[in-house]
């Protein structure tokens, strides 16, 4: 069943070029889908006209981003943020930003439940303390009254992924969650993520530029260029053989650590010129 | 590592420390005023003018710290003078603090058309000469304290805009602020749930520092006698005064001067301690 689904969704820069050019994907409940790309495809950009929070200067063109039957860009802003907030959730990229420095970890997280969605207090510190748990943190007391600097990156990333579970969200968008990590690190975290998921069946939006995560958690994926999507396929179909020429070139350019001497493999200047021409980018 | 975060620390305490204290000494100077006086600050006595201060030949010790030319106390005004003082260094500062730091929070956050004519408005403001557009505004106006605060805020509002648009903007591109908008937080709940909590510390700082300009802004209308009525006694008025007999009787120059010089530097320090003491980084 189709939960989040896209359609010939268009944004641009005001009065500027076009970032997304009719996009279409569509998400199941409870799916993993990878969203790939070099950086500038607007991977990122997906991710933000889905939540709604795309910067001031990009404005939404045409399109549906149609969220379990109802067309979120027909929908006024203030019901728009309600339905999103009820349903979705943010893993955002940076763990350091992506606390505010000046509040406590447990008021931070336990607020949302309660202001936005009327928890009592003690029910969401309950909720709370036991997705920390799950989160494989150990002292939840001592953390929940610590302040986001006396955590290490790691550890913060831990709570972001705990808060973006704590509301039972049907659809999470992840936007590179482990990119500003140690790789050590890294692998914890993307399996967590994945554990996570798996429990609570949420879809997931995996947004990377790492084609070895998404064999790793995803279970589909949609490769972008310039702002559209060039293949749209099973993971395992897709490493089988991807059917676009640039996907293929794509795979192709990652690094094999079995073989370190092949070197590096550029996508090909024919390839990048073709795929140009395909999607109309100037 | 440690031990410099140590050595940097206690030089902020100290700092914090010594300029809370002479803030503090002066805070209650000038709430007590009429007891801690030796004389009467307005009384005149023309045969005990230009009294050394008590450690010179001469001196008489009713005056500790000597007398002008008309034979008025030099402490006792100088206690005096800390009343209007601290009046304009507190409100003023706070008023001037309120505006402008809300307008440049409004601005940096929600950019867009606010941001454009806060923008465009700090900018023309701040082509004005300050002095003179303060000079002028009191010569409309009337002499008084409250055109003294009026001169203040009217001026200086722009410093705190600037500098805390900046701030707001900064914080505003950050991901908790995404996060918030993403939980459904209404955009005035982000701003002051979220981000005003975060350009507090740099706000705390530029109203430190803005008491200390006030209090310089004050002296300065008081020097050239643009304050309250010249009889009541001001730092600014008693340097103006100490000028024309610096040759004889020094003292009447040189003490206001350093009491004005060390409540400055408190409040420019108290600031920079302040942060030190709070500043995540080095707590």
């Amino acid at each position: 069943m189709t939960y989040l689904s896209v359609r010939d969704l268009t944004v641009r820069l005001k009065d500027g070029p076009a970032l997304l050019r009719s996009v279409s994907l569509d998400v199941a409940a409870g799916e993993v889908r990878g969203l790939v790309g070099e950086s500038g495809a607007g991977k990122s950009m997906i991710g933000k006209a889905i939540l709604g929070i795309l910067p001031r200067a990009v404005e939404v063109v045409s399109g549906q981003i149609v969220l379990d039957g109802v067309d979120l860009l027909a929908l006024p802003p203030a019901a728009r943020r309600v339905r999103v907030g009820a349903t979705c959730a943010l893993i955002p990229q940076d763990p350091l930003t992506a606390l505010n420095p000046s509040r406590r970890i447990g008021p931070q997280m336990t607020d949302r439940l309660v202001d936005i969605l009327g928890w009592t207090r003690p029910d969401a510190t309950a909720r709370v303390r036991d997705l920390l748990a799950e989160v494989q943190i150990a002292d939840a007391d001592r953390v929940l009254r610590q302040y986001p600097h006396e955590l290490s990156g790691g550890m913060r990333q831990r709570i972001l992924i705990a808060s973006a579970f704590a509301a039972e969200p049907r659809l999470i968008v992840a936007d590179e969650p482990t990119t500003a990590l140690d790789v050590t690190v890294q692998k914890q975290i993307l399996k967590l993520i994945a554990g996570m998921q798996a429990r609570h069946g949420t879809a997931l939006l995996f947004v990377t530029h790492d084609l070895g995560v998404v064999s790793k958690v995803c279970q589909s994926l949609s490769v972008l260029y310039a702002g559209k999507v060039v293949e749209d396929a099973a993971v395992r179909a897709f490493f089988a053989g991807p059917k676009h020429p640039y996907s293929a070139a794509l795979l192709a350019a990652t690094p094999k650590y079995t073989d370190p001497g092949a070197g590096l493999q550029p996508v090909p200047a024919d390839v990048i010129a073709a795929v140009r021409a395909e999607v109309g980018n100037d | 590592m440690a031990e410099g975060r140590v050595q940097v620390r206690r030089r902020a305490e100290l700092r914090l420390w010594l300029s809370a204290g002479w803030l503090a000494l002066l805070v209650v100077t000038a709430v007590f005023a009429p007891l801690l006086a030796p004389q009467d600050p307005l009384a005149q006595d023309l045969f005990a003018a230009r009294l050394p201060p008590f450690w010179v030949t001469g001196a008489d010790a009713a005056y500790p710290l000597g007398t002008d030319s008309l034979g008025r106390c030099v402490l006792s005004r100088i206690i005096f003078g800390s009343r209007l003082a601290l009046t304009v260094a507190l409100t003023a500062g706070i008023i001037t603090c309120i505006i402008g730091a809300g307008l440049g929070l409004l601005a940096g956050f929600w950019r867009g058309w606010v941001d454009v004519v806060v923008s465009r408005f700090i900018d023309i403001w701040m082509a004005f000469p300050p002095v003179l557009f303060s000079i002028l505004l009191i010569a409309v106006i009337g002499p008084g304290v409250f055109s003294i605060i009026l001169a203040i805020v009217v001026i200086d509002w722009t410093r705190f805009a600037r500098v805390v648009r900046a701030e707001a903007m900064a914080q505003g591109a950050m991901d908790y602020v995404a996060s918030a908008r993403v939980a459904g937080r209404g955009r005035m709940g982000i701003m002051l749930r979220e981000v005003l909590p975060n350009v507090l510390p740099i706000v705390l700082v530029l109203l430190t520092l803005e008491m200390g300009i006030a209090v310089i802004v004050e002296a300065i209308l008081s020097f050239v006698n643009l304050s309250i009525s010249t009889d009541d006694p001001t730092w600014g008025g008693m340097i103006s005064e100490g000028r024309a007999s610096i040759h004889q009787a020094w003292w009447v120059l040189v003490f206001p001067l350093v009491t004005l010089f060390l409540t400055v530097l408190s409040f420019s320090q108290l600031g920079e301690g302040l942060k030190d003491r709070f500043d995540p980084v080095l707590r």
